[in-house]
């Protein structure tokens, strides 16, 4: 969902030069170099980040400071990506983050330790 | 996986870590200093070496000090990792980290803890809905990125963070709907019998004076004593109502930010056993440390907010008071050349820390907002409320580790942290028992979430 952003730059910054291209949700957005993934959405009018694994209810950022994880989404492919931590990247794919993930143990990942253990 | 050797590692780069670690390294210590953000600085100094100078001059002059400690990391022999997000810190001083999709392990001969400190917990009905943050958050965002809400906002609870956010906020040009302020003039009076401590404290003092008078000669709306804080919206936020001498109010906006006070991050001393006690005066679990920082786990230290709020000029003092203590366990000075050098750092120390009595006792979280009522979510990656906790209480749940297993409560992603110490206070509400005597959740690495993939890949 999108609206009018919530946070905006105060008057006295200066514009950055450089951008970087990613999307959300498939949709575009250009973002400024050097943000947190939590930034760039906030300042693009994203208010929904992910949806609860209980109740499906909307959440955002509460900390931005790597302590509340209400802020998780799936950044190219891999979900509980914990945006206000992560710098924007060009090309950056980031989907909001719907119902439940395995955070610690993904399909994926398991041959691989089966191989290596 | 290959360990690599090191002296000391640090943890954290803010304020006391990273005064710590240039203090070890100049006593020849070979140091690592691990941190999970792009750049040093911690929450404190948050963007310090990035900030364009304008945005620096706007956050004030105690931001701008940060520059000082980075300038001197750079300058230092400290190994900086930034994007190092720590996940297992063992008794025997094994460091594990996660860096670019990479593991590494370092194995210190001490450990240094500088974690830092959170914002408290704010449970009150509707603080789930997006558009609701920490004023923590929103000070993290103008010192990162420069941004601010852009729409006047409102700014809820109390404690100095509060204020300067407000107060950088003016500066900034940002509107502000209203400061919603949780003290009660009888806070003031209560406090009282710490003033003569703080007035020696007069720097800090009169900061805080002129911050406040800088908001009320704004002219911004401010109500104070106010109760019941509820954020309206079904989606989203769009109100914070509140009740003032028995009066409701109602004040409509999209952003309103939270803020009361701050604990310690104790996620790693509490993962490593270590011993912790319930600090009445600040309302939280700190871990139990020597003169030095060092912790019940012999070689693992801890400085700054993380041992107890103290603030950033607090905090670097004791990063280097802990280097001293670190340097002496590895027999690289001697005992009288420590104290030498001890001496000044303990009484500024004490110097800065006589302010926090009546911080601690004037912004003393209320009652109602750490406990709150049935209908409050606890823990919100879990969804469970405060009612449900008092039902698990009702069926013989005893503790937090308890909760666990009658409700799933703090076991979602955030591992705890946001519902951690509102947990502990509604069981021992609920039982008539101590917090102390309720304890906290058992805390296991990971610390930080690693995937299976990442955990076996070299």
């Amino acid at each position: 969902m999108r609206t009018d952003p919530l946070f905006t730059p105060v008057a006295s910054e200066v514009s950055s030069t450089r951008t970087v291209a990613l999307t959300f949700n498939d949709q575009p957005l250009n973002v400024p170099a050097g943000s947190s993934v939590a930034a760039a959405l906030l300042m693009s009018g994203i208010t929904r980040f992910r949806g609860t694994p209980v109740s499906e209810s909307s959440r955002a950022p509460y900390c931005m400071m790597g302590v509340c994880f209400e802020c998780l989404v799936e950044i190219d492919g891999v979900p509980n990506r914990q945006s206000c931590l992560i710098e924007v990247v060009d090309g950056m794919r980031i989907r909001s983050q719907e119902g439940a993930r395995d955070l610690i143990f993904q399909p994926v990942s398991v041959l691989t330790l089966e191989v290596q253990s | 996986m290959s360990v690599i050797n090191v002296d000391v590692a640090v943890i954290g780069a803010g304020a006391a870590g990273m005064s710590g670690a240039v203090a070890l390294a100049g006593l020849g210590l070979e140091v690592v200093l691990l941190d999970e953000q792009g750049s040093p600085g911690g929450q404190i100094y948050r963007g310090i070496t990035l900030a364009p100078l304008s945005r620096r001059d706007m956050l004030g002059a105690d931001y701008a000090h940060g520059n000082t400690l980075a300038q001197a990391l750079a300058s230092s022999t400290v190994r900086y990792e930034k994007g190092a997000a720590v996940w297992q810190v063992t008794r025997d001083h094994q460091v594990s980290y996660l860096r670019d999709g990479r593991l590494h392990t370092l194995q210190a001969k001490a450990v240094l803890l500088a974690t830092g400190a959170m914002e408290r917990p704010f449970p009150i009905p509707g603080w789930t809905l997006p558009g609701v943050m920490s004023a923590g958050a929103a000070q993290i965002l103008l010192k990162s990125s420069g941004l601010a809400p852009s729409e006047p906002v409102v700014l809820a609870g109390c404690g100095p963070l509060l204020y300067l956010l407000g107060w950088q906020y003016l500066r900034a040009g940002v509107p502000i709907k209203a400061l919603v302020d949780t003290t009660r003039p009888e806070d003031y009076w209560r406090a009282r019998r710490h003033l003569f401590a703080a007035l020696r404290a007069w720097p800090y003092l009169r900061k805080g004076l002129e911050l406040m008078r800088s908001l009320r000669s704004a002219g911004i709306a401010h109500y104070t004593g106010a109760e019941q804080l509820a954020v309206e919206g079904s989606d989203a936020a769009s109100a914070l109502t509140f009740s003032v001498a028995g009066k409701t109010r109602r004040i409509q906006s999209r952003c309103v930010l939270l803020h009361q006070g701050v604990v310690p991050n104790i996620q790693f001393s509490q993962s490593l056993r270590a011993r912790h006690d319930w600090d009445d005066e600040q309302l939280c679990f700190s871990p139990v440390v020597d003169a030095w920082g060092e912790l019940d786990v012999p070689g693992i230290f801890v400085a700054g907010d993380g041992a107890g709020i103290g603030g950033a000029q607090a905090a670097a003092l004791q990063g280097e008071l802990a280097a001293l203590g670190i340097a002496a366990r590895l027999h690289r000075i001697d005992e009288q050349p420590r104290d030498a050098r001890a001496a000044a750092l303990r009484s500024g120390l004490e110097a800065n820390l006589r302010i926090r009595p009546l911080l601690d006792a004037v912004y003393r979280a209320k009652d109602e907002n750490r406990i709150p009522a049935d209908e409050v979510m606890v823990c919100r990656c879990e969804e469970v409320t405060a009612g449900e906790l008092r039902k698990f209480v009702a069926l013989g749940c005893s503790g937090p580790n308890q909760a666990k297993s009658f409700g799933r409560c703090g076991m979602g992603p955030c591992q705890g942290r946001m519902c951690g110490l509102t947990v502990t206070e509604v069981i021992a509400h609920a039982r008539g028992v101590s917090a102390q005597d309720v304890g906290y959740y058992r805390i296991r690495p990971p610390i930080k979430p690693i995937t299976l993939g990442e955990l076996a890949g070299e």
